[in-house]
């Protein structure tokens, strides 16, 4: 399935200067948008009856520690009108906060306190800000790239006496 | 309430603040069984995730890996041949009905209706017997692979699976004859713990939840994948948005999906069940022994294994639970990026606080039956 061409030809349109750069794969529509404007650009789709991308199907993040904006906030939107999805991207340097989108979705709650969790981006103004599936005594944040994976030694009869090696 | 409670379905964790019988406020407390699959799944090749993908929501093995495969493929750009493709749709059916045969056992159970689940799981058995017979697995099937499928099926599935989709309606009438109509479950289930259609949006649910609400929306024929619009078959949809109202959906999904499952048999196209892709999908183990140029490849596969392009792409499929997403991320290397899995259980359990408010105490073990959760997607 493809993109929507009338709703990027709209996106482009309305939101002309917010849209920082704009990628086609696979038929996949992408946005990259600045942090500040990114609320305004969705709720404005959110209230939008023509194209009505007002569905968040995912808000998820990826981490790029080689590069000078280390973050990528990816929120994908769906339309009920014609199945379509677009999705946008907020790109953020290492300790900046992007603002919450709870205000437009409840599901955004969870999702970003997800986010928080596994990749140490701050929303800014979310009402419960804390871990969800990491313990509490885990220190770091495991999807971050330089969290490196590790592998403890099982302990048996011939190495109980042994401290636990973590490599 | 929990983690360790029989009708939390796994280790959820409920804080429940109460004044008398009456639910104040309901805080779910999940990640007990977190396992970290998306970041392991970055260390390993495109094709050694797949059966990860399986331990997630193991009550849908073949829904998370056809997802999966459906994702990666996107990314190859590669086609899939008729075979592969209905052999899918016809055992993400039944896997389906797996699914939601577990569903309706423990849920009935949580409720009091203790000999429904003896059945349910009769009947399961069935379809786990299908798992077997392509697979060799019963639950961790690993049967979808990148390309089609691990192999051929064999002689006598379409027999196989004529006999469950003879032997279930009448075994699902059954169950509906137990639960319908019993005065009880109604009592239990009718008008507990509702949904707004407005608020499922917002909180964007998926799957039977969503469609318990009045929204038609089933990916199977929003975005139809793997052939699914060849195949006649309806969505049911209620409009109360309660407990009453998801049940009697996914009781009808069953319907429809043994509609699909007997479409799929049926038509079932001859020719290959892989893809004819060198260098991606493995070749037959034969050609392999006896063959130079299929011993380099199967040797470059499980070794260095493919470089699919840099980009990313969004695949979302209609599983048990609701809309599950793939969203892989590449950079050239022959493992992925980033494979993010778009969760409908977790999604769908964020809404509990919302079912749960206001209502009794004795409803909150009804109201997360209905949500339908394993807690293994939850977490991942």
């Amino acid at each position: 399935m493809s993109y929507n061409k009338e709703a990027e030809k709209f996106i482009e349109e309305k939101f002309g200067d917010k849209i920082i750069e704009k990628i086609i794969f696979r038929g996949e529509l992408t946005f990259i948008a600045g942090k500040d404007d990114i609320i305004d650009i969705l709720r404005s789709l959110y209230e939008d009856e023509t194209f009505a991308y007002n569905f968040l199907t995912d808000l998820t993040a990826t981490d790029w520690p080689d590069r000078k904006e280390r973050h990528e906030v990816v929120y994908l939107l769906f339309s009920f009108k014609d199945y379509s999805r677009v999705r946008f991207k907020v790109r953020l340097r290492e300790g900046e906060r992007i603002p919450t989108a709870t205000v437009i979705w409840d599901s955004a709650n969870w999702l970003e306190r997800e986010v928080f969790d596994l990749f140490g981006v701050h929303f800014e103004g979310h009402p419960n800000l804390t871990k969800i599936l990491t313990p509490d005594d885990l220190e770091g944040h495991p999807l971050q790239k330089d969290y490196s994976l590790t592998y403890e030694i099982p302990q048996f009869s011939h190495n109980k006496d042994q401290p636990p090696e973590v490599t | 309430m929990g983690p360790q409670h029989p009708a939390t379905h796994g280790v959820l964790r409920v804080v429940l603040e109460l004044d008398g019988e009456r639910i104040i406020k309901a805080e779910p407390v999940i990640g007990y069984l977190h396992t970290g699959i998306e970041k392991t799944a970055e260390s390993k090749l495109y094709h050694k995730v797949v059966p990860l993908t399986d331990r997630m929501d193991y009550l849908a093995p073949m829904s998370n890996n056809l997802g999966y495969c459906l994702a990666v493929e996107k990314l190859l750009d590669l086609d899939i041949p008729p075979k592969a493709q209905w052999a899918r749709v016809c055992l993400t059916e039944l896997t389906r009905i797996n699914s939601h045969l577990v569903w309706v056992g423990t849920h009935a159970m949580d409720i009091g209706a203790m000999s429904m689940s003896l059945y349910a799981f009769r009947e399961r058995e069935h379809i786990l017997g299908i798992y077997e017979l392509v697979s060799g697995q019963r639950m961790m099937s690993s049967y979808f692979r990148i390309g089609g499928l691990m192999k051929d099926l064999p002689s006598n599935f379409n027999r196989e699976v004529q006999k469950v989709i003879d032997l279930l309606p009448s075994r699902i009438r059954e169950y509906e004859d137990l639960l319908t109509d019993n005065r009880i479950w109604r009592n239990r289930t009718t008008g507990v713990g509702i949904l707004a259609r407005e608020d499922a949006l917002k909180s964007s649910i998926t799957g039977p939840m969503l469609r318990a609400t009045g929204v038609g929306y089933d990916l199977r024929k929003a975005i139809p994948y793997s052939s699914y619009d060849k195949f006649d078959f309806e969505i049911p949809t209620r409009t109360e948005g309660d407990t009453f109202a998801r049940y009697e959906v996914r009781m009808a999904e069953m319907y429809q999906s043994l509609k699909i499952a007997q479409q799929a048999i049926d038509g079932m196209p001859e020719g290959p069940f892989q893809a004819n892709a060198p260098g991606i999908v493995s070749p037959p183990k034969e050609k392999v022994l006896n063959e130079m140029e299929a011993l380099i490849f199967h040797f470059k596969i499980v070794t260095e294994g493919f470089h699919p392009p840099e980009g990313e792409v969004y695949v979302g499929i209609e599983s048990p639970k609701g809309e599950i997403g793939y969203y892989i991320v590449s950079d050239g290397s022959p493992k992925p990026y980033r494979m993010r899995v778009r969760p409908p259980c977790f999604i769908n359990l964020a809404s509990l606080p919302k079912l749960c408010e206001g209502g009794l105490v004795a409803d909150v073990i009804t109201n997360i039956g209905s949500v339908d959760i394993v807690l293994g997607e939850v977490d991942r």
